[in-house]
C-alpha cells in the first residue's frame, strides 16, 4: 500500500482495499494505478459514443413510430365518429377550446378533444378520450359524442389490462360494445343485464364483469361532466384548412 | 484463460447452467411476460439481441475498461442496446411492444446479462463471448417459451393464438394471471428437481452392487 | 395527465397491483433474502427509501431534462439509480455501520432490483405528477415490504414442516408466492 504514486492514486488504492477486503492487499502492488482521469474519461467517451448511436437509431425510428401512433389515433377517432370525413384537434387552453397551443407549451400537458366534420365542414361529433381505474388497472376509452342530441355515437377501448376472459369482454363482447354505437342518451346508466326498464340511457353491463363495465360507463360519464360545460359554450367553426389526415380506409 | 472448449461455452447456457431454471437469474421477465408464447418469444428475442451485442462489444473493449468502473461501463453498454431494442421494437412490432410494455426497459437490470459480462465476456475472446451469449440466450428462450406455452395452452386453450381445443374447453384463467406465473415456474422447478433426484438415485444404485434397497 | 386519485394510486400500488405479487418486480430480494422476518423488514425499508428517492429523481428528469431527449430515458434512469444506491450505501456505512453489516451484499443489489427501475418507468408511462409519483413510490415500497415480510414469516413456519426434498428451496418459494398472489387477487376491484 505504500506506493509513491500521487495522492489521488493512493485514495484509489484505499477505496479498492476497503471494498474488496483482504484479497486486494495482494493486488495493491500490481501494475500502476489507473488514474481517476482515465476512469472518468473512459466512461465519458463510452457515454458519448452510446449517445451518438442512440440518436442515430432514433432519427431512423422516430418517424415510423410517430406515423403509427397518428394512424392508430385516426382509426380510433373515425371508428367512434361515423359520418365524419375529417377531424380537428382542439386543446383546452384557459377553459376554452383552441386549435393552437400557447407558445412553448408542452402538448402532453393539455387535455384535448377531436371535433369531427363532414364533407362540407359541419360539426358531426366530438371524440373524447379518458382513462380511469377499472378492475385490474387503468382503462383508456375513447368515445364519440353528439353535442346537439346528447347521445353517444360509438366507443372504443384504447387500452385495457382487465382480466382475460372476464374483464376483457368490455372490448371482446360485441353485445356490450354495440350498445354504445346505438346512440344511447347521456348520462349513461349501467343496469344489470335484463333488469333494465328500457330507458334510452341504459347500458346492459356484462354479467361477471360488472366492475369493468361500470368503469367504462363511469369514464364516459365523468368525461362528459368535465367537457359538457365547455362544449355547450359553442363549438368553433371548422378551420379553412383540414388539420387531420385523410379518412381512414 | 478458460479450459473449456468452444462447444462447451455454447452448450453450457442451454441446459446445464440454464440462466432461468438453474441459476435463477432473469426471473422478473420470465414470470411477467410469459402469459403467451408470442410475448415469450418477443422478450427472448429482445434479450438475445441485447446480450449478444453487449457481450461482443464488451469483449472487444475489455482492454479499455478499467477495473474500477467496469460495472458502470457494462450497465452503460447494456442500457444503450436496450434503448435501441426498445426503439426498434416500437417501430417494427408495435403490437408486441405494447404487450411487453415496461419490461423491455427492465432488460437492463436483468441480472443474467450483467452476470455474463462480469464472469465471461470481460475475460474471454470475442468469439467465445458471442458463443456464450448465444448459448445463454437460447437457454433463456427455451425456459421462457416453455413457461409461455404452458401458461397459454392451459390459460387460453391456444398456442400462438391458434385455438387447440374445442369451444368446450374451459381455460384455466389463473394461468395467465400473475399467480399462474409463480405456480408454473414452481412446478417446472419441482419437476426438474424430481428428475434430477431420480437420476441421482439411479447413479447411486449403480455404484452399489450390493443393493440394500430391494425393489 | 393521469386521472387517478392519490388514494387509488397508493392502494393499487401496495395491494391490488402489488409490485412483487402482481407485477413481478423485486423478485431477486424476494427469493433470496426472505428467510427471516427481521431481514425482510430491513430490506423492505431500504427499498422504500431508494424508491422514494428514485421517484423524485425520475420526476425531475422527466420534467426538466428528458423532454428534449426522451430516448435517453433508460440510460439516464439507470445511471441515476446506480448513483443513488451508491450514495445511500455510503451514507448508511457512515451513519450506522451495524445496519450496513446486516444488509451486507443486498445494498448494491438494490441497483439491479427491477422494482426500482420499474417504478421509474411506470411512473413515466402513466404520466404521474410529483405528488402522484411520491404516493406511488410509498405504496409500492410498502407493498414490497409487505410481500417480503409475508414470505419470510411463511418460510419461518415452513421450516418446521415436512417438505419433500425436491421441493425445498426455490420451488417451494415460488409455489408459496403463487398462493400469496392468488390471495392478493381478492383485493382487485375493491374501489
Amino acid at each position: 500500500m505504500s506506493q509513491e504514486n500521487n495522492n489521488q492514486d493512493r485514495i484509489d488504492v484505499d477505496i479498492k482495499v476497503e471494498n474488496s477486503g483482504s484479497a486486494a492487499v495482494q493486488d495493491a502492488p500490481a501494475p500502476a494505478e489507473v488514474s481517476t482521469f482515465r476512469l472518468v474519461a473512459t466512461l465519458a467517451v463510452a457515454g458519448v459514443l452510446a449517445g451518438m448511436l442512440i440518436v442515430l437509431v432514433n432519427l431512423h425510428t422516430k418517424p415510423i413510430i410517430d406515423k403509427y401512433k397518428a394512424e392508430q389515433l385516426q382509426l380510433a377517432v373515425y371508428e367512434v365518429l361515423p359520418d365524419v370525413e375529417r377531424y380537428d384537434t382542439y386543446y383546452l387552453v384557459n377553459d376554452a377550446l383552441s386549435l393552437s397551443l400557447p407558445d412553448g407549451a408542452k402538448e402532453s400537458e393539455f387535455k384535448r378533444v377531436y371535433i369531427g366534420r363532414d364533407a362540407i365542414g359541419e360539426t358531426r361529433g366530438v371524440a373524447i378520450s379518458r382513462g380511469e381505474s377499472g378492475y385490474q388497472d387503468v382503462i383508456m376509452v375513447i368515445f364519440g359524442y353528439d353535442p346537439v342530441a346528447g347521445t353517444l355515437s360509438g366507443m372504443k377501448i384504447l387500452d385495457s389490462k382487465e382480466t382475460p376472459g372476464l374483464g376483457d369482454k368490455i372490448f371482446k363482447d360485441m353485445n356490450f360494445v354495440d350498445q354504445f354505437f346505438a346512440g344511447p342518451q347521456t348520462p349513461l346508466l349501467g343496469v344489470k343485464s335484463g333488469a333494465g326498464k328500457g330507458q334510452p340511457n341504459e347500458i346492459d353491463m356484462i354479467t361477471g364483469a360488472t366492475i369493468s363495465s361500470k368503469a367504462v360507463i363511469g369514464i364516459i360519464n365523468h368525461a362528459l361532466e368535465e367537457w359538457k360545460p365547455i362544449l355547450d359554450q359553442g363549438i368553433p367553426e371548422a378551420p379553412a384548412e383540414a388539420t387531420s389526415g385523410e379518412v381512414a380506409q | 484463460m478458460r479450459t473449456t472448449t468452444a462447444q462447451q461455452d455454447f452448450i453450457r447456457g442451454i441446459w446445464k447452467e440454464n440462466p432461468v431454471l438453474v441459476q435463477m437469474l432473469g426471473l422478473c421477465p420470465a414470470l411477467a411476460v410469459t402469459n403467451s408464447v408470442a410475448n415469450a418469444l418477443a422478450m427472448s428475442g429482445a434479450t438475445f439481441f441485447v446480450m449478444s451485442c453487449s457481450s461482443v462489444l464488451i469483449s472487444t473493449c475489455k482492454r479499455f475498461i478499467p477495473h474500477e468502473v467496469r460495472i458502470s461501463a457494462y450497465i452503460l453498454v447494456i442500457a444503450t442496446f436496450v434503448t435501441l431494442a426498445d426503439m426498434l421494437l416500437q417501430a417494427y412490432a408495435p403490437a408486441q411492444h405494447k404487450e411487453l410494455g415496461a419490461f423491455i426497459a427492465l432488460i437492463v437490470v436483468n441480472c443474467m446479462i450483467l452476470g455474463r459480462q462480469e464472469s465471461f465476456s470481460s475475460k474471454n475472446s470475442v468469439f467465445r463471448s458471442l458463443l456464450d451469449a448465444i448459448g445463454t440466450g437460447v437457454g433463456f428462450t427455451i425456459a421462457l417459451v416453455m413457461m409461455g406455452g404452458f401458461r397459454e395452452i392451459l390459460g387460453t386453450g391456444s398456442f400462438l393464438g391458434y385455438p387447440l381445443f374445442g369451444p368446450n374447453f374451459e381455460p384455466w384463467v389463473i394461468m395467465v394471471l400473475p399467480a399462474g406465473g409463480f405456480l408454473t415456474l414452481g412446478f417446472i422447478l419441482l419437476a426438474m428437481g424430481a428428475i434430477e433426484q431420480r437420476r441421482k438415485d439411479r447413479a447411486e444404485r449403480k455404484e452399489e452392487p450390493v443393493a440394500e434397497v430391494s425393489s | 395527465m393521469n386521472e387517478q386519485t392519490l388514494f387509488s394510486i397508493f392502494f393499487s400500488a401496495m395491494i391490488v397491483n402489488n409490485f412483487t405479487l402482481a407485477l413481478f418486480l423485486g423478485l431477486c430480494p424476494f427469493m433470496g433474502v426472505s428467510a427471516r422476518v427481521e431481514t425482510a423488514l430491513r430490506m423492505g425499508f431500504a427499498n422504500i427509501f431508494v424508491l422514494v428517492l428514485t421517484s423524485l429523481a425520475a420526476w425531475f428528469l422527466n420534467t426538466y431534462i428528458l423532454e428534449t431527449a426522451p430516448f435517453l430515458r433508460i440510460i439516464s434512469f439507470i445511471i441515476v439509480i446506480a448513483s443513488l444506491v451508491q450514495i445511500v450505501e455510503t451514507a448508511i456505512k457512515k451513519l450506522s455501520p451495524a445496519l450496513f453489516r446486516q444488509l451486507g451484499i443486498f445494498l448494491p443489489l438494490i441497483t439491479t432490483n427491477c422494482a426500482i427501475l420499474g417504478l421509474a418507468i411506470f411512473q413515466t408511462n402513466r404520466g404521474y405528477d410529483f405528488l402522484q409519483g411520491l404516493t406511488f413510490a410509498i405504496g409500492a415500497g410498502l407493498g414490497l415490504t409487505l410481500a417480503l415480510v409475508l414470505m419470510a414469516s411463511i418460510r419461518e413456519s415452513v421450516e418446521f414442516s415436512d417438505v419433500p426434498g425436491i421441493a425445498k428451496g426455490t420451488g417451494l418459494v415460488l409455489i408459496i408466492a403463487g398462493t400469496l398472489s392468488m390471495a392478493f387477487m381478492g383485493f382487485a376491484g375493491l374501489f
